[in-house]
């Protein structure tokens, strides 16, 4: 049994749906058809296929750490989505929506980042492509992220900065959504995440799910059979969603692990914004609060739905960690196993090191869903 | 609800006058004289008053009412704020109050529903809400007697547009270009085309809004619909200070145009 798929509607129990503007409902339809056809496509498939493996270098492997495993007291391995093309997990699901996009006869692709991973990722797809792009990133990351705004304009995409409320991620989403409204006719808004209305968190679920299907064959060959604890960071949460997907049927355990500063299942309550009801660190009134983490990547205060749903049913849980742990792990990480990863893994493994007499003598997967190189200047200011 | 409710009833009694409705929006909390504001506007000759209860991710919204939202944010206010202050005007038009989902869905539907009866606003508008899923919000509205004010875009294919015009009620708010909120330079073609298109299809009144931001662009859009919602425009002029009176002056602008032309 894999994830559940949604409603008609686009819920996952009482999360989900499509609480968008009446101008972008049409286009949410147009999309939902046109992957459900392109999924049964094998034409399709055999692209992205392709495309997955002779360009972003699938599939990436699982890698043992003995020494740091040794040193936590229990077996941890790494699934490598920091040596996909572009340095994350988010090559998998822009490849895929690029290609749909370009079947709808779509030229320009419009997209949100935090950390710039997404934003990168799509401005790749676009240059592969031949298509226009345009990403939208708050003011407070593209000052904290500048290699990954210079690499999108390298790439020929045009980086606007979002000024408006947390100048973050959530602000990004804003303005894309509103450049959205407005250009939807030629536009396709490439979403990162799990998140948005349906299909969104349906649609980038399915093409992350690669993910959770090479690692559960992975796991079958170095273990025999499936880990004690699956865990990966959370912000959105497109990389742990795809991961989970392949132990959901299994005794795994699953755990997304969320940053303090933006703990949506932790500390949220259910409302709705950008387009989906789900778990939203909001205010009594219902206001939107500005999430706050070190990592660009994970600073919102929402969380797809089908994690809300995992939540609520029990199937996932969700941790939070600090990030002081962030920091320690990062600097452990790499110190032990010759691996610097991105800030935003470095939460689930924060959790496993915190974790590490609970886990202990037992197995956990984790997936390093990017590697560090653009946090380095960040990490140097931290750190000096 | 049973029948049309007070806002439709203004806007039909306007349409059967064979004038043109006009609907301001001024944005709730936003300087301390706001309520003053909605007095002077009612005076100057609107039909319906939409009142602005602020969200802080408003995806529908361009600069100017972003920049209203946010200050009324920091200046303290709060959707049970807002509404007191509402309870305790009678300006003699019905109001009708603009927000976002999740305001109403934190609040409870049926709580919030009932709050907006309870300080005498007639009509709701949520822009992120579509017709899909708006069951349990017209609910709550309808048993509340609310009446929900649903959109219809550019973008909305001719089939859909009947069950739109369907489940709204008070008047159908025809989005009049592809984008957000904002005063634009030249009223654009898409506004007068939604407003055939939603005339063609049903009685209830339709108003047109978005884009709409000059007495000449609301005489011309009115053309083809029942009258217009100008928030932008009405809301600069609260955002440079201008005061009741001063709002009220460039309300009192459109109404002389409309009034004039038909």
């Amino acid at each position: 049994m894999a994830l559940s798929d949604p409603t008609p509607e686009g819920r996952f129990g009482e999360f989900g749906g499509r609480f968008v503007p009446e101008t972008l409902v049409p286009a949410c339809r147009l999309i939902e058809e046109a992957f459900s056809e392109a999924w049964l496509d094998p034409a399709f498939r055999a692209e992205l296929d392709g495309l997955l493996t002779n360009y972003a270098g699938r599939p990436s492997p699982v890698t043992e750490c003995p020494t740091l495993s040794e040193e936590l007291g229990l077996r941890l391995l790494l699934k490598r989505e920091d040596l996909n093309h572009t340095g994350s997990h988010k090559i998998n699901n822009v490849l895929g929506q690029a290609l749909l996009a370009r079947r709808m006869g779509k030229s320009r692709l419009l997209a949100e980042t935090g950390a710039g991973q997404h934003g990168v990722a799509t401005a790749t797809a676009a240059a592969l492509l031949g298509m226009e792009c345009c990403v939208y990133m708050g003011e407070v990351d593209v000052a904290r992220q500048e290699l990954n705004v210079f690499r999108m304009r390298l790439l020929g995409a045009e980086v606007r900065t979002a000024m408006s409320g947390s100048r973050t991620l959530k602000d990004a989403i804003n303005e894309a959504m509103r450049d959205w409204v407005a250009t939807v006719e030629d536009s396709y808004y490439c979403l990162g995440s799990v998140m948005g209305p349906h299909p969104y968190p349906f649609m980038v679920r399915t093409f992350q799910e690669v993910i959770g299907t090479e690692a559960r064959r992975q796991c079958e060959e170095l273990l025999g059979g499936v880990p004690d604890v699956v865990c990966a960071s959370v912000g959105g949460g497109s990389n742990a969603i795809g991961i989970f997907s392949g132990f959901v049927d299994s005794d795994a355990q699953l755990v997304g692990v969320e940053p303090a500063g933006g703990a949506a299942v932790g500390r949220g309550v259910p409302g709705v914004v950008h387009g989906s009801a789900s778990y939203l660190m909001q205010d009594e009134f219902g206001q939107v609060l500005e999430a706050e983490s070190i990592s660009a990547g994970l600073d919102y205060p929402g969380v797809g739905p089908e994690h809300s749903y995992l939540a609520a049913t029990g199937r996932a849980r969700y941790e939070s960690v600090t990030d002081a742990e962030v920091v320690e792990a990062f600097q452990l990480l790499s110190r032990t196993e010759g691996i610097i990863p991105a800030l935003e893994p470095a939460h689930a493994l924060a959790w496993v090191s915190r974790e590490r007499e609970s886990l202990a003598g037992g197995s956990v997967l984790l997936n390093l869903s990017g590697r560090g190189d653009k946090d380095v200047a960040q990490m140097m200011e931290i750190l000096s | 609800m049973n029948g049309p409710g007070l806002v439709e009833n203004a806007l039909r009694e306007r349409r059967e006058r064979g004038g043109k409705a006009l609907v301001p929006y001024v944005t709730g909390g936003l300087g301390d004289d706001w309520t003053a504001t909605v007095e002077a506007v009612a005076a100057a000759g609107a039909d319906v008053i939409e009142i602005g209860i602020p969200f802080s991710d408003p995806v529908m919204d361009g600069p100017t009412i972003q920049e209203a939202n946010d200050r009324s944010l920091r200046a303290g206010a709060t959707p049970p704020g807002i509404l007191d202050a509402l309870g305790g005007l009678d300006v003699g038009v019905p109001l009708v109050v603009m927000t976002y989902y999740n305001i109403a869905f934190r609040m409870g539907l049926k709580r919030f529903a009932a709050s907006l009866a309870a300080a005498g606003v007639s009509g709701c508008i949520l822009p992120d809400l579509p017709l899909e899923e708006t069951g349990p919000w017209a609910q709550a509205a309808d048993e509340s007697g609310v009446e929900t004010i649903l959109l219809a875009a550019p973008t909305t294919p001719d089939d859909r547009l009947p069950a739109i015009c369907e489940r709204s009620r008070g008047f159908v708010y025809g989005v009049g270009l592809l984008g957000v909120t904002g005063v634009r330079a030249e009223l654009a073609s898409s506004a007068c085309r939604i407003a055939e298109r939603l005339k063609a299809v049903t009685d209830r009144p339709v108003l047109v809004g978005v884009g709409v931001g000059t007495p000449g662009q609301a005489v011309e859009v009115s053309r083809h619909g029942d009258g217009v919602v100008v928030g932008s425009a009405v809301v600069q002029r609260m955002l440079d200070g201008a005061g009741p009176e001063g709002v009220a002056s460039l309300v009192a602008d459109f109404r002389r145009a409309l009034d004039d032309a038909y």
